[in-house]
């Protein structure tokens, strides 16, 4: 049942839908209709299901991390996500839209980024491509993630720093969805989350979804049985959903999303309207959104998407908080006991584990979502 | 609404916005009062919000500036204005604003306090709970027009350009193509805005629409404190706007 939503007007029990300036009504429908003519076709399945095999490296490992089970009980798999090509599960969403894109004869692509990962996938599948790309990214963000500037600028993409606001995700999504509403006759815009207004919410959970596939099948073929607990942070929530939408209609699969503390929308925020949909917001009593604090820049986010929110609502997957100090711990445990580095966004679902007491044969899938050489430099200072 | 419409119906209507609590409340009321003196119609009145994603830079920088306002605060200030002028005043503001206050609240109060009319300009009428000024751009399909010309109250608000509120230095070439696409389905009054920031744009968006709605030029004013100036700029465009 959960697995039938949106309902046709991009809608998730009362989350959702289109809440935008008159100029992108249409350029959306545009692509809500080229999506759907699209996605089943077999050509575009086949083109995309190539690159995501010879292009991004998948299918994408399930490892059983034996070394932090034996630390923290049960048996924790991790699907890994920080094995996909540019380092992070972004590229999954990147390429379909990218497909997309090009049957759509759109000549131009903008692209929003936090941490830099979407910024970099997408800057990468424009290379590819042969794309202009144009990436906004909030001017705290360019700071803290230097490396993947560098590495946008060295695939051709042209990063515009952003200096509004918070300066953070939450601004760079306003300035790309500003540069599209004079744009979108030739531009497409490669949204990284399952954020803003119908079709995107959608369109990059079905790309994500592949993570869960997999991990299904994977985890199947070696315990066969369903894994009795999924955990995943949750930024925008695109690696938390494609992880979790394949398994939302087995009810005895558990299901945990972990937001970072400074940034938990859906765990302290209340439902209101931000970038284009109806979802929980971080704001104050007067309807203004609050400023964000994580150290990890793919968290630090304002709202979420807003099929999360009737997720939760729904009380189909529990969401909880990490502090940076847990994400720092999970950071390090991972890198000790596994050889592993995490993305600092990853990390907060590794921290979560400490909390969960596993018993000895339950299993956990937790997703990888990323690898933690964007963050290395930043967690040098702090750890 | 009918106060919206009537004021299309003496001359071209001249819709000033300026942004509430910018620089501050006591400020905007008086402004207020010069702008309708200065020949002003319709007095839009922007709420503060922190995310105005339709703004260009001197739009959100008024925003900005007056961000400690609430809405609740700009109720009061029009209760106030109410003694003194029957002006009619249109708020724009963000959806999440009325989420938060409450949308019945928030409707009763535009009622209460006399407010004569609503844009919300993330807001399209297929999730609108309400009778709204809504906003057709070049980008809308016939079909969508003919449907947001009958949902709008008041009067319609034509987006001239793609893109975002600012100065530009031309106006869009289709704008009468786009009013004539819209007058086929209502003789409901239009409204320009988006772009227009002299005297002699607006004359030229005047010759296809019912009105013009004039905002970055008057808030870049109103940022350098040259109010003088800003109320000279809306009795200049009075001026074009009447001669023939
Ligand atoms: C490695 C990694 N994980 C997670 C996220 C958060 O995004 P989402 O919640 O959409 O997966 C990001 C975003 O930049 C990221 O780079």
């Amino acid at each position: 049942m959960f697995m039938e939503l949106p309902d046709k007007n991009g809608h998730f029990g009362e989350f959702g839908g289109r809440f935008v300036p008159e100029t992108l009504v249409s350029p959306l429908e545009e692509l809500t209709d080229a999506y759907l003519k699209y996605k089943d076709q077999e050509d575009f399945k086949e083109e995309l299901d190539q690159q995501l095999e010879h292009y991004a490296g998948r299918p994408t490992p399930l490892f059983l991390a034996q070394n932090l089970s034996a630390r923290l009980g049960g048996k924790i798999y991790l699907k890994r996500e920080d094995l996909c090509h540019t380092g992070a599960h972004k590229i999954n969403n990147v390429l379909g839209q990218l497909l997309l894109a090009k049957r759509m004869g759109k000549k131009r692509i903008i692209a929003e980024t936090g941490a830099g990962q979407h910024g970099v996938a997408t800057a990468t599948g424009c290379a590819l491509l042969g794309l202009p790309c144009v990436v906004y990214m909030g001017e705290v963000d360019v700071k803290r993630q230097a490396l993947n500037v560098f590495r946008m600028q060295l695939l051709g993409a042209k990063v515009v720093t952003v200096k509004s606001g918070s300066r953070t995700l939450k601004d760079a999504i306003n300035e790309a969805l500003r540069d599209w509403m004079s744009s979108a006759r030739d531009t497409f815009y490669c949204l990284g989350s399952v954020v803003g207004p119908h079709p995107y919410p959608t369109i990059v959970r079905d790309f994500q979804s592949v993570i869960g596939k997999e991990a299904k099948g994977q985890h199947f073929d070696l315990e066969k049985k369903e894994p009795d607990y999924l955990l995943a942070c949750v930024g925008g929530g695109s690696n938390a959903l494609g992880l979790f939408f394949p398994f939302l209609d087995d009810p005895e699969v558990k299901i945990i999303g972990v937001e970072a503390a400074g940034a938990a929308s859906l765990c302290l925020g209340t439902p209101g309207v931000l970038h284009g949909a109806r979802t929980y917001v971080l704001q104050t009593s007067t309807g203004q959104i609050k400023d964000t604090h994580s150290i990890s820049a793919g968290l630090d986010y304002s709202a979420v998407g807003p099929e999360h929110a009737n997720l939760k609502d729904m009380k189909r997957v529990s969401y909880v908080t990490a502090s940076d100090k847990d994400a720092l711990w999970g950071f390090k445990i991972l890198s000790e006991t596994e050889g592993i580095i995490p993305a600092l966004e990853s990390s907060h679902a590794i921290a979560h584990l400490r909390k969960m007491k596993l018993s000895k044969d339950q299993t956990v899938i937790v997703c990888l979502s990323g690898r933690g050489d964007k963050d290395v430099e930043e967690a040098r200072k702090l750890v | 609404m009918s106060k919206i419409t009537d004021a299309f119906k003496k001359r071209k209507a001249l819709i000033p916005f300026i942004v509430a609590g910018d620089p501050s409340l006591a400020v905007t009321e008086k402004l207020v009062y010069q702008l309708e003196e200065a020949g002003a119609d319709i007095i839009e009145l922007g709420i503060p919000f922190s995310d105005p994603l339709a703004d260009g830079p001197v739009i959100q920088a008024a925003h900005a500036r007056a961000i400690k306002v609430s809405l609740a605060q700009v109720f009061s200030l029009v209760k106030k204005i109410r003694k003194r002028t029957a002006v009619p005043i249109i708020f724009m503001l963000s959806d999440n604003l009325i989420e938060k206050y409450g949308a019945s609240k928030f409707y009763d109060d535009c009622k209460k306090f006399g407010v004569d009319g609503v844009i919300v300009p993330d807001l399209p009428p297929e999730e609108s709970p309400a009778d709204n000024i809504y906003l057709i751009a070049p980008t809308t399909t016939e079909e969508r027009i003919k449907r947001i010309a009958s949902a709008s109250t008041g009067f319609i608000y034509l987006v001239s350009v793609m893109g975002i509120t600012g100065a530009r230095r031309r106006l869009s070439g289709d704008l009468g193509d786009l009013a004539n696409r819209v007058r086929k389905f209502t003789d409901k009054p239009i409204a320009v805005g988006f772009g227009i920031s002299n005297p002699a744009q607006a004359k030229e968006a005047a010759k296809s629409a019912d009105g013009v709605i004039v905002g970055s030029a008057l808030v870049e004013l109103i940022a350098q404190k040259q109010f003088t100036k800003a109320i000279k700029l809306v009795a200049n465009l009075r001026k074009a706007l009447d001669a023939r």
